[in-house]
């Protein structure tokens, strides 16, 4: 039999021990609950803290938890934005590199309003439908999205207070 | 078994130099995620170790405990903040930058900043006659309050009492020592000690104590003068019996806590007692009423040859008239706004201006870019800049004017009512110039305050050229009604 090659057996053993690394990472930073709808899951990290209090008495903590407000509303594309936020959070956190007060990025601010217009469709599509409302030009970041109006520039304050 | 290849084969294979990187580049592909995960992995492990004690005993402090380096034993986070006050920092209408000063034997400071009487000349005339003409200067930060009120050229050509140091040092503790025990007994007789003997009892800038409870770390109110101030406010208003340190929020601590100082004030009757003139209201024009009615005079203008009013530092007055403080917004929320220090929240000790910090004083509530928010300060300050130009201008024409007229007659039976108009403008003018924000902290409130200057002016020289049954008819219009909003308890 011929010798393993030498490159291969290094790059097993490290393979392992990045698995290794992983598993108790994920074990550690209770990786499991971010898999779950638990809103408490969120405030693992103390930077969500103040969110997940506000949450708890805003007006919407009784029919929604974060992730009906702030992931997509099937399922790949729910398990998608949480794996695309969990690494980038993880990223953020770790190099320290990240703004605060902290602020939502364009494509999970595009989640929140498609959740916003899931549950009141009834409301949001006369509101859409009016194209005297289309081209206002009150604000360019809600129309590069292709909003004429987004819910959350006037109802920012329905899920939570803080930013 | 295989069979061994031969060098001159292995050779000639096209892929060789790839084949020979790919295990040391996949090792380290490997071991760079490796790092990557241990860097979570120990950063995590970091924040649940800040998290599980907020803070470290590791002193004891008790009610006689000034030096705030002891108290910054326990709460490193915010007293490496509060050192930060020594910091000089320009902004478009107040802050400081450091101009370098030659030491002298009876000023050592080595940096000084910008005189406002070099920046706004005509200041000069319009306190004519009394301390501030020798030297102002713009605000320094906290750190700065002591030496530059021991080393300001106004101890120099005035005697000044030791009430002025109510709020240029941490008195607090001095006063209970002096009261033996009893802190208001201490305040009175600080009050009455001629300065430079006063200003011996004290070793510390405002500190820790100044405004936090040494036990429990709650915000308490410890300047006698505040007490009794908002004891009458509250009394005007129907509250009787009002204890700030047993009956405000902790939201309006926030506020009152920084009312201890920065306010308007006068020193009553020969016993210099500090007092916040607060009977009628918080406005300019109660607060123009309540000296009305007490007849005080802080000196005799030069150029008028009346008796005139300085009015202060009144952000605390002002402040409470505008929509941040009607929302329910303290001092602290904007300026000493809470910042995150890895898993620590802790109130920002630096305190600044907000223009300064505008990522954590502003953009908290208000969803605009840095740019925009500065813009729109900078619009409000710019129009009550203009505003305060035309009303000094005004106030300085109207003094020119009944100098010229007394120099003709001095017996002129004009003189007495124009003077009186001249001190009304005067007054109201400085409120806004003194006021720390430019108008910021009640835009509309600042615009209203010096158009009633404007029109004092225009009184006065009715009053002098006019028609005389004209101009005496008019008086003081009533102030509006105080605008206090209601408490609010919690954070933000």
């Amino acid at each position: 039999m011929r010798p393993p090659h030498l490159g291969l057996l290094l790059f097993c053993v490290l393979l392992g021990l990045a698995v290794g690394t992983g598993v108790f990472t994920f074990g550690y930073a209770k990786g499991a609950s971010y898999l779950t709808n638990d809103p408490a899951a969120c405030a693992n990290c103390h930077v969500m803290e103040a969110h997940f209090a506000s949450w708890v008495k805003s007006s919407h903590s009784a029919v929604a938890v974060c992730n009906d407000c702030h992931t997509p509303h099937d399922l790949v594309g729910k398990y998608l934005t949480k794996a695309s936020n969990g690494f980038w959070h993880s990223f953020a956190f770790t190099t320290g590199d990240f703004p605060d007060p902290i602020r939502i990025k364009d494509h999970n601010r595009a989640v929140t309003e498609e959740a916003c217009r899931y549950c009141h469709a009834d409301v949001t599509a006369a509101i859409t439908a009016g194209s005297h409302l289309v081209g206002t030009g009150e604000t360019s970041a809600d129309e590069a999205e292709g909003w004429a109006v987004a819910c959350t520039r006037c109802h920012r304050t329905v899920g939570h207070w803080v930013r | 078994m295989a069979e061994p290849v031969p060098p001159a084969e292995r050779d000639d294979r096209p892929d060789r130099g790839w084949r020979r990187w790919r295990w040391p580049l996949l090792v380290g592909v490997v071991a760079l995620a490796t790092v990557g995960l241990l860097a979570l992995l120990t950063n995590i492990m970091e924040r649940q170790r800040e998290g599980l004690d907020p803070f470290y005993r590791v002193v004891a402090l008790t009610d006689t405990t000034v030096d705030p380096a002891v108290w910054g034993q326990n709460f490193p986070l915010q007293y490496d903040l509060y050192r930060r006050t020594v910091d000089m920092t320009r902004t478009r209408y107040g802050g400081s930058e450091a101009l370098p000063r030659r030491p002298t034997g009876e000023d050592p400071r080595d940096t000084v900043s910008v005189s406002r009487l070099d920046e706004d000349p005509r200041l000069r005339e319009f306190w004519a006659g009394y301390a501030f003409v020798e030297d102002f200067r713009e605000e320094r930060g906290h750190a700065y309050m002591l030496s530059d009120q021991v080393f300001t050229r106004r101890q120099v050509v005035a005697q000044q009492p030791g009430t002025c140091l109510n709020c240029h040092a941490s008195t607090y503790v001095a006063y209970l020592r002096a009261g033996n025990g009893d802190l208001m007994e201490g305040f009175a007789r600080v009050n009455q000690m001629p300065y430079q003997e006063a200003v011996r009892l004290v070793d510390h800038p405002v500190a820790c104590i100044d405004c936090h409870d040494p036990e429990t770390m709650r915000l308490r109110v410890t300047r006698p003068a505040f007490m009794e101030g908002i004891r009458a406010l509250k009394a005007g208003q129907g509250v009787e019996d009002y204890d700030v340190n047993r009956d405000a929020t902790r939201q309006e601590m926030r506020t009152y806590v920084c009312g201890q100082c920065h306010v308007e004030y006068y020193f009553a009757g020969t016993e210099k007692r500090l007092t916040y003139p607060w009977d009628r209201g918080l406005t300019a024009d109660s607060i123009l009423a309540y000296y009305e009615a007490n007849g005080h005079n802080d000196w005799t203008h030069q150029v008028s040859g009346g008796g005139v009013l300085k009015a202060q530092h009144p952000e605390f007055e002002m402040f409470n008239q505008g929509i941040h403080a009607r929302s329910g917004v303290a001092c602290a929320d904007c300026h000493m706004p809470y910042i995150r220090q890895g898993a620590m929240k802790v109130s920002d000790h630096w305190v600044r201006s907000p223009l300064l910090n505008v990522s954590n004083a502003c953009q908290t509530c208000h969803p605009w870019d840095e740019a925009e928010l500065t813009a729109r300060v900078h619009t409000i300050q710019d129009r009550t800049y203009q505003l305060r130009n035309l009303a000094i201008d005004a106030s300085l024409a109207l003094a020119r004017a009944i100098n010229a007229a007394a120099q003709a007659d001095a017996g002129n039976p004009r003189l007495e009512a124009a003077r009186r108009h001249h001190r009304r403008a005067q007054f109201l003018a400085d409120f806004v110039e003194a006021e720390n924000s430019m108008g910021f902290h009640a835009d509309q409130e600042a615009a209203r305050v010096l158009g009633l200057s404007l029109n004092e002016a225009r009184l006065g020289h009715l009053a002098l050229f006019g028609d005389l049954v004209q101009a005496t008819a008019s008086a003081l219009p009533a102030p509006p009604q105080a605008v206090t909003p209601p408490p609010r308890n919690g954070t933000r």
